[in-house]
Parts: structure tokens; sequence; C-alpha cells
């Protein structure tokens, strides 16, 4: 042992913590972060460099080449155009695989048993998986605007709603991904929404086009898509320019979070996918 | 006040299996309690319940007093499990396994590493520490499962089987640490199949079979009801057949062995005596089964009714 201060000082001890102030939960919170924040640092040829592989070549392929046929979109040049849209779907998919492979990963090999006999709350517990995907989505979605950067001149017309708009985004698909991970019996349930029902909705959310491009009935089927407002929000902060309104956009997003949040935690407190 | 209280505790799964049919139990506080069963009896069920990994049908439990319906979280605090099954994180290191689970019960980094240095040292995992706990070996860990459920110093450490798969040696370190943990106050649930791990570490045993408590006394009384061993003797000389004791049950096993059944009324020393007056020298013997194992499978099977 390295000094006095440091043995134990026995189960009757008082000089532990009490589990349910509020400082515990801030501890349990932090270190839930930070254990997510390790798996990705671990893992980074995993978690950081295929989303910076894939915006690099979509800026290439799209932006570059493709980019200079279509000319300006929604008033400006298109590489300038789709890098938001792009630094979106990178916040996106890495917010929402972040926590569904870390959640299913912790159910699949039982060591979500460590949180679930500690005294932290199930709210204390989903907040620090979703803040574990908030902080892979923000941290790919910095990597994807610096590599965005080598080929658009990006301007950045309310910094606020930018953040603002990365943070409830991330926020919201972290909710999903753990939503999806608590039902999700096997790796197939794991990988089926995100190949078939966020890929999707990505691409028809507004990250390649406006969509005052589409006909008539394909926007109103748009407006539908809840992925249109947060690209289109975030995009807002860059150029000025939205195909929805950006209020409605925010309000929808809180809405969202707010929701997703109260049923994850609902569920966790009947114990769906974990308990017997 | 006990240290675990369980009233009417019924637990019936989805498929129609209902593993426990009114539990009650009582556990002291500082007791060092064994929970024994056979395999479905209910023993990792009612832990399940007392550790929220299962939801229970019916019926009450409380933690040193704390219900865990009303006051789930404070139940919780008290308690440390070492599951049957291995369940940490095998990327991660012991130490951050340690670390981190200190972390998930509040208690702040700087005490936590304190703490987790303290225990993986004196589970001999300290040089481990910074290992992928994929590569450790069965015994590292157990003992890393220990470590992690006591770095929180629970007063109730609840231990499934803690020791399957260990060799002896590190087998007899563990009982002599947790015999170290119990007396400094903590009140220690044990299952385990080594049952003579349970008559050497317990002093309150509580045997489960089909769901429902079928034995709760204190281990030395219930010891003390078995109403017959049997001994193997082994002989220095070779014996052509079996000595005539009045009053004993013997059988010749091989040249150089015998077993005889001794009851409660009768002592050891009137078989020493009599083998001795036939020129028959006993140079060792030994319990035929282990005396918890006889009692054990009597109740378990019913052979010789509710008591042995």
């Amino acid at each position: 042992m390295s000094d006095a201060a440091a043995a134990p000082t026995g189960p009757t001890s008082t000089a532990a913590p009490l589990p349910n102030t509020t400082h515990a939960r801030w501890v349990g919170f932090r270190t839930i972060i930070r254990r997510e924040f390790e798996r990705i640092i671990r893992i980074w040829g995993q978690t950081i460099v295929p989303s910076a592989v894939t915006a690099t070549l979509y800026f290439v392929i799209f932006g570059a080449l493709i980019g200079r046929r279509i000319g300006p979109m929604g008033g400006v040049d298109y590489m300038q155009f789709i890098a938001p849209g792009l630094i979106m779907m990178a916040v996106i998919t890495n917010s929402y695989a972040n926590v569904v492979s870390s959640f299913f990963g912790a159910k699949f090999s039982k060591h979500v048993e460590e949180l679930l006999v500690s005294p932290l709350p199930n709210w204390v517990i989903v907040l620090g998986y979703v803040g574990g995907g908030v902080v892979r989505g923000l941290l790919v979605g910095v990597v994807v605007t610096v590599i965005s950067l080598l080929f658009a001149k990006l301007a950045i017309h309310h910094l606020l709603l930018i953040a603002g708009a990365g943070l409830l985004t991330a926020i919201v698909f972290s909710l999903g991904g753990f939503l999806n991970a608590m039902f999700a019996k096997n790796f197939e349930q794991v990988n089926w929404i995100p190949s078939f029902v966020l890929t999707p909705l990505t691409y028809f959310g507004g990250v390649f086009f406006s969509i005052a491009l589409l006909p008539a009935w394909a926007q109103k089927l748009s407006y539908a898509n809840p992925i249109l407002y947060m690209v289109n929000a975030f995009r807002y902060g860059f150029l000025g320019t939205s195909d929805v309104n950006v209020a409605t956009a925010f309000g929808l997003m809180t809405a969202f979070a707010a929701a997703m949040f109260v049923i994850a935690v609902l569920l966790m407190n009947r114990g769906v996918g974990m308990r017997e | 006040m006990h240290a675990l209280s369980a009233q009417g505790l019924v637990k019936t799964y989805k498929n129609g299996v209902q593993a426990l049919k009114g539990v009650d139990l009582d556990v002291e506080q500082g007791d060092f309690f064994a929970l024994l069963g056979p395999n479905g009896a209910g023993k990792t069920t009612l832990i399940g319940i007392a550790t929220s990994l299962v939801n229970k049908t019916g019926g009450r439990l409380e933690v040193f007093g704390h219900d865990i319906d009303r006051d789930l979280e404070a139940a919780k605090a008290c308690i440390g499990v070492v599951p049957q099954e291995v369940n940490f994180n095998f990327f991660e290191t012991p130490l951050e396994i340690v670390v981190n689970q200190a972390g998930f019960y509040g208690i702040d980094r700087r005490i936590a590493k304190q703490r987790a240095e303290h225990y993986l040292r004196k589970l001999a995992l300290w040089d481990r520490r910074h290992s992928i706990s994929r590569g450790l070996s069965g015994g590292m860990k157990r003992r890393l499962m220990i470590a992690r459920a006591l770095v929180h110093e629970p007063r109730l450490l609840i231990l499934d089987e803690p020791t399957a798969g260990v060799d002896i040696e590190i087998r007899r370190s563990m009982w002599d640490f947790l015999r170290e943990i119990n007396a400094q106050g903590t009140t220690i649930i044990l299952t385990t199949h080594y049952l003579e791990e349970a008559e050497t570490l317990c002093r309150d045993i509580a045997i489960i079979a089909g769901g429902r408590i079928v034995e709760r006394d204190r281990m030395a009384s219930l010891l003390r009801r078995l109403k017959s061993e049997v001994f193997v003797l082994n002989l220095r000389d070779a014996v052509a057949s079996v000595p005539r004791i009045e009053g004993y049950s013997m059988t010749r096993i091989d040249d150089h062995t015998l077993e005889v059944e001794v009851s409660k009324e009768q002592s050891l020393n009137g078989i020493f005596v009599r083998l001795a007056s036939q020129g028959i020298e006993v140079v060792s013997m030994r319990n035929k089964v282990n005396r918890l194992e006889e009692i054990f499978m009597r109740l378990v099977d019913g052979r010789q009714g509710a008591r042995p």
C-alpha cells in the first residue's frame, strides 16, 4: 500500500459517500462517460477513422468530381452545401453506433450488471451512455469538419445554432441507440435499424440536396423525416439558409430528446431486455 | 436488524417455472452464512432478487432494513456481489474494472484508486493490473470479481460459487481472505458446491431445494444432528477377513482398508481398543463422506425424511 490513507476503512465506516447524494450520482455519471471515452480512444480504428475516410470519399466524389457538374445548391456552392450535411451525418451515425454497440456489448457480455447492481439510478445510467454517444458523435463531427475545410470554405452564420443542433442531434441519436440496444437480442438486431431505417432517412434528410428540388408530394413526405430538421437547423448555422423553420426544428429535436429519454428510463425501470 | 431478511419471497419466470415458492430467510449481521442447494434450487434467483438483477413476483426483501421496493438504492449500496459467471469487460484492465466500479458507487477517483490498489494487492492481482482481463487465468478472474465487489466496502458480500474452478492453493488463500473480511465486520453469504468450503467457513446455513428453504440452522448444530458417520481406516498390516467387533458395522474394502459406521452413541476409542486387542493397528483414518455432504444429500434427496 502506498500510504495509510489508502487503507480501506471497513464496511462500517462512515467515510464512504452516501449512495443517493448528488455528488455520488455525479461521480457515477462521470465514470460512465470516462469509460465510454476510453473505449472510443482504445478502438479508435473502429470509432473515428471509418467516418473520417467515408467523409473524405464523399467530399472527393460528390463534392469535387460530381459536384462541379451540379452547380450551386440552395444559393451556395455545392461543396459548401453538402459539408454541414456530411458533418451531421457523421454525428448521427457515430452517436447512434456508439451507444448501441457499447450498451448491447455490455448486455451481451453481462458487464452491464456492474451498473445494474450499483446504487446509480437508471436515469443516471441512461444519461451516462448518452453522454458517451454525444462525446463520440461530436468528436467525429469535429474530425469531419476539419476534413471538410480541406475541400470547402465554411462560413459561420450562427455558432450557437451549430453547437445546439449538433448537440441535440447527438443526444437524440444516442438515445435511439440506447433504445435499440435495450430491445436487441442479437447482433443482427443491432445492425437492422442503422441499415434499414437510419441510412435511408439520413440520405433523404437533405444531406446531399435541397428538398426544393423534389416534387411537391416528396417534399411533403420529407417533412415527416426528423433528420431533415436536424440537418437543416445545422446547415442554417453555417449558411443562414434552411428548407425548414429553424425554431420548429429545435422544438422537434428537444421534444424527441425529452420523449426518448423518458421512454428509456421507464424501460430501464421495468428492466426490459435486462432483468427477468 | 438483519443483514438480509426475506419474507414470502416468490419468483415465477415467464416460462412458468416457479424458482422461489415463498422463501423466508434471515441472515444476521456479521454472519458467515452458507446458502446451499442443488442446481436449479433457487439460490441464484434469490441472490438475483437481492441484487436487483431479477424482478421478484411476490414477497418482501430487506437489506440492513432497506426494503428493496421502497429504498432500492440504499439497499444496493450495502451489497457487494461476486456472481457465478464472469461478468466484467474482457477488454478492460483489472485496475480499470475495479476503479470504475468504485465510481458507480459514487466513490471519488482518488480514493477509488487507493482502494483498488489495496484489494488488488490483497488478492495478488496488482502485478497484472494493466493486463487485458481476457488474458487472466480462471482463478485470477474470480479474484478480480472479489476485488471489484469489495471496492465500495459493502456491509454484505454475496459470493455465488466464488471458488468454482479455482485450484486448491488459491482456494485456501481465498478462504483466509474471506475470513479476514468477515472478521472486520462484513456479513458474507456464500453459495458453493464445495461443501467442505461451507463447513470450514460458515457459522450458519440454509439449504434450499425446489424453491423452498428446507433447513436453516447453525452449522455446528446441523452437523451434530448426523446420527452416524462412516470412517475409512487404513491398517498397517493386511487383514484376510472383516474383524468381528460387536455393536459396530464394519466392511473390508481391501487388505489394508476397513470401513466402519459409528453412531452418535458410540466412540472411536472403542473401535481402536478392540482392533488393537486383535492385533490390528490403524495408521490413519478419514471420513468417508464430508459430514455436511452427508446431511445435504439426505435433505435434498429426502432419503431420511426431513431431518438427518
